[in-house]
């Protein structure tokens, strides 16, 4: 869990001192009612519905002759066979995973980018352009995605002279079309992070640079990129963990392009499968989906944590 | 996510600027590239604001990006009456998902959080990592498992199979948690207890005003999501009258095929349906960088 570990090195004031053994807990019933209501929600709607899934999972359905009733019984991990060989859903994850090798690096470096330019003495007008850039962050995805399916549209687009000749909701460009609508959400998002850590860093360590007559673009790429790669490891992990997640832009394209399938994203296979309805392979799905989104955060904070290290 | 809660603190934008005057090549190079993607960034949003004012004859055939003959306030009057006024409903069920879900889950993730700063007990840090691992789970990952659960006790197509998974926010208790211990000092809850008040009315009377900043933000990323959550309503729900407003627009994109006039409402309802978002925002923005400015959290 290094995730967590990175997560919990903030916290300054809960180990300051050491935890009393064998005492009473003094308080006990305000520390009762200060953490049950969201224990017990966090154990219904969070802990619950994951081991039931884990549970529904390990379920097959049979039927005693061919018309019998259906029942489920014990299967162990036949509906993870089934996972391994469904052609459609690993499509699905093939398709989301060359979405994010090309949509997260070209998001988050713009998302750089912009933050460097709002942190550079050559821009005027910082606070405008921080708005603007973050707008898009309060649209709703669904929204977005509709927004942008009309923008591509040949008939209703405004750059109709682009789009008649582009199909951007081609089989070919409608991956690519969709990885638009997201980086426009989330470029401002990812911007105001690293801009942040930015900030956070002391002037006086410019002084040196700048004293050995180092360009602000030296300053930027020697002190302030590797400075804040902290920032930029957690947005990638963030966004690693989305685009695996996605859902509601490539489902309204659907009404848009004919091109995006059913099956289209990991997600929308789970949806669709459950909607058959089969549970029990759904739930499969969705563990096994769970479980790759961790290991790929989880691989990618290892590698680059190597990489610092060295 | 745990940056957010600097990006506040620190965001002087009258600082003095950082090094000596920058050319005139470089100055006019930063603001070509900002103001490109400033167009980038505005124009699709401008462009649907102007295609809402227009009725269906003028969306196709005049300038896409100016006004044309004023339709707007038409075009909002048929889209509020359309269908018995179900746009109105959908907007007052979002407000009712994201306004509640949102206020119950920051208070019980301030509760929660306080006490894992304030109070010690056994299994404090194992909680806390558990909480933690739930950060680290994806909303969607938890849509389907809930429906199967949901299903199991007959409250799928429920307005509670929206709402109750809304007010779980372990990012919040996270959050909550680093506040408290940096922002609530020991001797004012020593102060509370020396003056007889109870420990739940010390929080809710002082610790929760110290908070404040923390609980902001934590309402407003839980309403946002809450707003944008699409996978639970599209799991869940069956029937119309149930629908947030971002689920009920993308069932009538589904149906422009079949039944055209809804574009222009799929069109008018969308620009409705952000402006509160944007101005949210704006508005929150200055609250929380003010509240976290003079807050302790750095």
């Amino acid at each position: 869990m290094t995730a967590t570990e990175v997560l919990v090195t903030q916290d300054r004031g809960g180990a300051a001192k050491p935890p009393g053994r064998r005492r009473p807990t003094p308080h006990k019933g305000a520390i009762a009612i200060f953490t049950g209501p969201f224990s017990v929600l966090f154990l219904l709607f969070y802990l619950i519905p994951i081991g039931f899934a884990v549970w529904q999972s390990l379920l097959v359905v049979q039927r005693e002759g061919l018309y019998g009733k259906p029942t489920e019984v014990f299967g162990g991990l036949a509906q993870y066979a089934l996972v391994f060989q469904n052609a459609p859903f690993w499509e699905s994850v093939w398709r989301v995973l060359l979405f994010g090798v090309v949509q997260v690096p070209v998001m988050l470096g713009l998302a750089l980018l912009f933050a460097l330019l709002l942190d550079s003495p050559a821009l005027k007008g910082k606070k405008f352009f921080r708005l603007a850039f973050f707008a898009p962050y309060a649209v709703p995805g669904v929204i977005a995605a509709i927004m942008w399916g009309f923008l591509y549209s040949p008939n209703l687009s405004p750059f109709t002279d682009v789009t008649q000749v582009v199909d951007f909701l081609s089989p070919q460009l409608v991956l690519w079309s969709i990885a638009n609508v997201v980086t426009w959400v989330y470029v401002g998002y990812n911007m105001l992070i690293i801009y942040s850590a930015l900030l956070a860093i002391p002037s006086e360590v410019y002084e040196a640079a700048r004293l050995d007559g180092a360009g602000q673009v030296r300053i930027a790429w020697s002190i302030k990129i590797p400075m804040v790669a902290p920032a930029l490891v957690l947005t990638a992990v963030f966004s690693i963990i989305g685009t695996l997640q996605l859902l509601a832009e490539p489902q309204v394209f659907r009404s848009f392009s004919a091109a995006v399938s059913s099956t289209y994203t990991p997600n929308m296979t789970i949806y669709a499968t459950s909607a058959i309805p089969n549970p029990n392979l759904a739930a499969a799905f969705s563990v096994v989906l769970a479980v790759a989104t961790f290991v790929l955060s989880f691989t990618f904070l290892k590698i680059t944590q190597r990489k610092a290290e060295q | 996510m745990s940056l957010l809660t600097r990006t506040a603190g620190a965001t002087p934008d009258l600082a003095p600027s950082r090094g000596p005057r920058e050319s005139l090549l470089s100055r006019g190079a930063a603001l070509l590239v900002m103001g490109v993607f400033t167009l980038y960034f505005l124009v699709p949003i401008w462009w649907l604001f102007i295609a809402s004012t227009k009725d269906r004859g003028d969306l196709l055939t005049t300038n896409p990006l100016w006004f044309a003959d004023g339709n707007f306030f038409a075009n909002i009057g048929d889209l509020l009456n359309y269908g018995g006024g179900i746009y109105v409903r959908w907007i007052g069920n979002s407000i009712a998902y994201a306004g509640l879900g949102a206020l119950l889950a920051t208070i019980f993730a301030g509760m929660c959080g306080y006490a894992l700063a304030k109070y010690r007990f056994r299994g404090r840090e194992t909680y806390f990592n558990i909480v933690l691992g739930g950060v680290l789970v994806p909303a969607t990952a938890l849509a389907l498992p809930l429906f199967l659960l949901f299903s199991q006790v007959n409250l799928t197509n429920t307005f509670w199979a929206v709402l109750l998974p809304s007010i779980v926010s372990p990012f919040g208790v996270y959050l909550s948690r680093i506040y408290a211990s940096a922002s609530v000092p020991d001797e004012l809850i020593e102060a509370g207890r020396i003056d007889g008040a109870s420990e739940v009315r010390t929080f809710f009377t002082i610790s929760m005003r110290l908070m404040m900043p923390a609980l902001i933000t934590v309402f407003l990323f839980q309403f946002v999501a809450i707003w944008n959550n699409f996978f639970l309503p599209l799991i869940m729900l069956r029937s119309e009258e149930l629908f947030p407003v971002t689920f009920g627009l993308y069932t009538w994109n589904t149906q422009l095929n079949q039944i055209p006039e809804l574009r222009t409402y799929v069109l008018v309802g969308s620009f409705l349906s952000i402006v509160p978002l944007i101005a949210a925002f704006l508005l929150l923005q200055r609250f929380w960088r003010n509240g976290l400015g003079s807050g302790s959290v750095k």
